[in-house]
């Protein structure tokens, strides 16, 4: 039987919903024991949440005096100290920003397979299916070493409720900062609510878009639906929106459960970073447009006329 | 400042890959670029030298047509190129770190490697780190900020959400760079041809002592990925086709 981590993310000390993704792809890998670790956020509160999807251990791992923000290698170390305490014949995560970084890191130092940006698992083959050639094709990686190491997509794998009475323990891991790296300022003033590659649903603005002030007209309606606004890089190009809201090939790399395309022609390069959006609607003026191609419900129309009904709509019936 | 840039050579993003047996692919009927984000670690190489002083290595694992990235890079100012050729279409980024380590070592003392964040073919993320921690080297990816000074490098880059960072690292160091940091140029003419007269050293990865056996992860399979075959056309007028959007999102796809 497997026992599995997971490194949690947190924001503001609340655990991320991505993280249920996370969870029900642990739990399908047989009835193994799924360990929940933290490093951020406090395990107490999180336990109910956090056994909801099926954890059986939250573990609060702490750092013994050291401040663990000052140093990325300090945290992957502490996570190291973590997988031989318990035992972890795999480790999985989210491949976020923060979550790329740190797997890579442990990895790095543990010398171990990893994979980042994984669609799915499985622990028995060893094998996971992730993106290759920029989203074009998927590749199904075979992985040998003691332990797998699995930064997942997030949103790739839809959350499913599993109850469990998860306990909750504390793991102090003495580890030493090997002084490498050292973190200066964290700025989160520019930072949005939700961020980009974990939102649920995306509303998307290209070039016709043509100015910063318009993305307003997304925002609206992307906030009616929790999710958050994205650009194309012909939008970001121009001016209308910083890089960090571009999707694709160049931009990020999103899976939202709804992906609402306003004004895109439907590039290959934009559709690298979210082809895997589970449903994909085109607003599009030209009904010969690419995008209606690649998507799943197209409407021909100009984007200042549907994004405000929509909006309305929505307003209605949600 | 003696800067090593490692450069792979992928696929163009906008070419068709034809997949070919279980786990291979056409590579001779597609085009290769250099990585599109090493370009930006190229960029930065150069700017440093320009300004500083020193030499760029571009450093590559590859077969031996991967020749034509490394030329490419030093149409854009590189000076020296170091090819290790393999045989395999695809390398796990154990093996490849392990071979870069070699051929820097073997080659001179670095004050900066620079990568790119991330290959566009494989998207590992992760040769960076394990290149870093081979040679005892602080490693930051995904940068777009950068700033030298008494032998430090002050780093910044994203950390989701439009949240920021700042790191500071001492050199030598390895960088993994991303857009927004500089602008890639596009060389001249000139600087083409000048690309062609200098110097590639090319030996294979098993002169170097790094043995392909020793991969972790390997690739048994590709596929597609699934395309969709087109639209359902929600018609008539604007308020009609999106009451029956929403219509649908909620009750038939149920993401809303
Ligand atoms: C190496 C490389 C990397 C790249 N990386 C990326 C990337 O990461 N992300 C990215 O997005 N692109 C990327 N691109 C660029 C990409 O090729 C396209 O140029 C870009 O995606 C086009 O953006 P767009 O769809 O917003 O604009 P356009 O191609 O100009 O399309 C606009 C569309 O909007 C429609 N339209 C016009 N007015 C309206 C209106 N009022 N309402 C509704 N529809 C309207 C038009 O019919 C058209 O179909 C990359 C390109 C290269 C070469
Ligand atoms: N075969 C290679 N030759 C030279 N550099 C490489 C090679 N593979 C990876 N790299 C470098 O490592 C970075 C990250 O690659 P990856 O971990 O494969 O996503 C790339 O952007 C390159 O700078």
């Amino acid at each position: 039987m497997a026992t599995i981590g997971i490194l949690i993310e947190t924001e503001d000390g609340i655990v991320k919903d991505t993280n249920f993704g996370v969870l029900t792809a642990a739990r399908g890998q047989g009835d193994g024991t799924i360990i929940a670790l933290m490093m951020d956020g406090p395990a107490d509160s999180a336990k109910d949440v956090l056994g909801k999807y099926g954890a059986h251990r939250v573990v609060q791992v702490s750092i013994d005096g050291a401040d663990r923000g000052a140093s990325p290698d300090l945290k992957a170390r502490a996570l190291a100290a973590a997988i031989e305490k318990y035992s972890l014949d795999a480790l999985l995560g989210l491949a976020s920003a923060q979550g790329r970084d740190i797997f890579a890191r442990l990895a790095a130092f543990m010398d171990l397979p990893l994979a980042s940006d994984c669609m799915a698992v499985d622990l028995a083959a060893k094998t996971v299916k992730k993106s290759h050639f920029s989203g074009k094709t998927f590749a199904t990686i075979k992985m040998s070493g003691s332990v797998m190491l699995c930064a997942m997509r997030p949103n790739a794998i839809d959350a499913v409720e599993a109850p469990a009475d998860a306990t909750v323990e504390t793991f102090p891991a003495s580890v030493q900062d090997p002084g490498l790296v050292k973190v200066v300022e964290v700025n989160k003033e520019a930072a949005d609510k939700v961020d980009l590659t974990e939102a649920g649903v995306i509303v998307t603005g290209g070039r016709p878009i043509a100015s910063a002030d318009n993305y307003n007209i997304l925002s609206e309606c992307a906030r009616l639906l929790g999710g958050t606004i994205g650009a194309s890089r012909a939008a970001v190009d121009a001016g209308f929106a910083p890089h960090a809201m571009q999707v694709g090939q160049t931009g990020k790399t999103v899976s939202p459960r709804l992906y609402i395309g306003c004004g895109l022609s439907g590039s290959v390069q934009h559709f690298a970073g979210m082809k895997t959006s589970k449903v994909i609607v085109a607003i599009n003026t030209d009904k010969d447009a690419p995008i209606f191609e690649k998507c799943d419900y197209g409407i021909v129309g100009d984007l200042f006329e549907v994004v405000p009904v929509l909006t309305e709509v929505l307003k209605e019936k949600l | 400042m003696q800067i090593y840039v490692c450069v792979k050579h992928v696929p163009d993003t906008a070419a068709n890959i034809k997949i070919v047996g279980e786990n291979g692919f056409d590579d001779a009927g597609c085009k290769f670029i250099a990585n599109p984000y090493d370009e930006y670690a190229v960029e930065q190489a150069v700017q440093l030298v320009e300004k500083n002083g020193g030499e760029v290595i571009v450093v590559t694992v590859g077969k031996a047509a991967a020749a034509a990235t490394i030329r490419a890079a030093m149409a854009m100012g590189a000076h020296r190129g170091i090819l290790v050729t393999v045989e395999s279409q695809f390398l796990d980024s154990r093996t490849t770190a392990q071979a870069l380590k070699a051929a820097i070592e073997q080659d001179g003392k670095p004050d900066i490697i620079f990568t790119g964040k991330g290959a566009v073919d494989s998207e590992g993320f992760q040769t960076m780190y394990r290149l870093a921690q081979a040679m005892g080297l602080p490693v930051v990816n995904e940068i777009n900020r950068l700033a030298l000074g008494d032998g430090k490098a002050t780093v910044g880059h994203e950390i989701g959400g439009g949240a920021r960072e700042v790191l500071e690292v001492s050199l030598p160091c390895v960088l993994g760079t991303t857009k927004g940091l500089n602008e890639p140029r596009y060389p001249k003419f000139p600087d083409i041809m000048k690309a062609k007269k200098k110097e590639i050293k090319t030996l294979a990865i098993a002169d170097l002592g790094v043995s392909v056996d020793g991969a972790r992860s390997e690739l048994v399979k590709l596929e597609k990925v699934p395309e969709r075959t087109g639209a359902k056309m929600l018609g008539g007028d604007v308020r009609q086709a999106v009451e029956a959007l929403v219509k649908i999102l909620k009750e038939e796809e149920k993401v809303i």
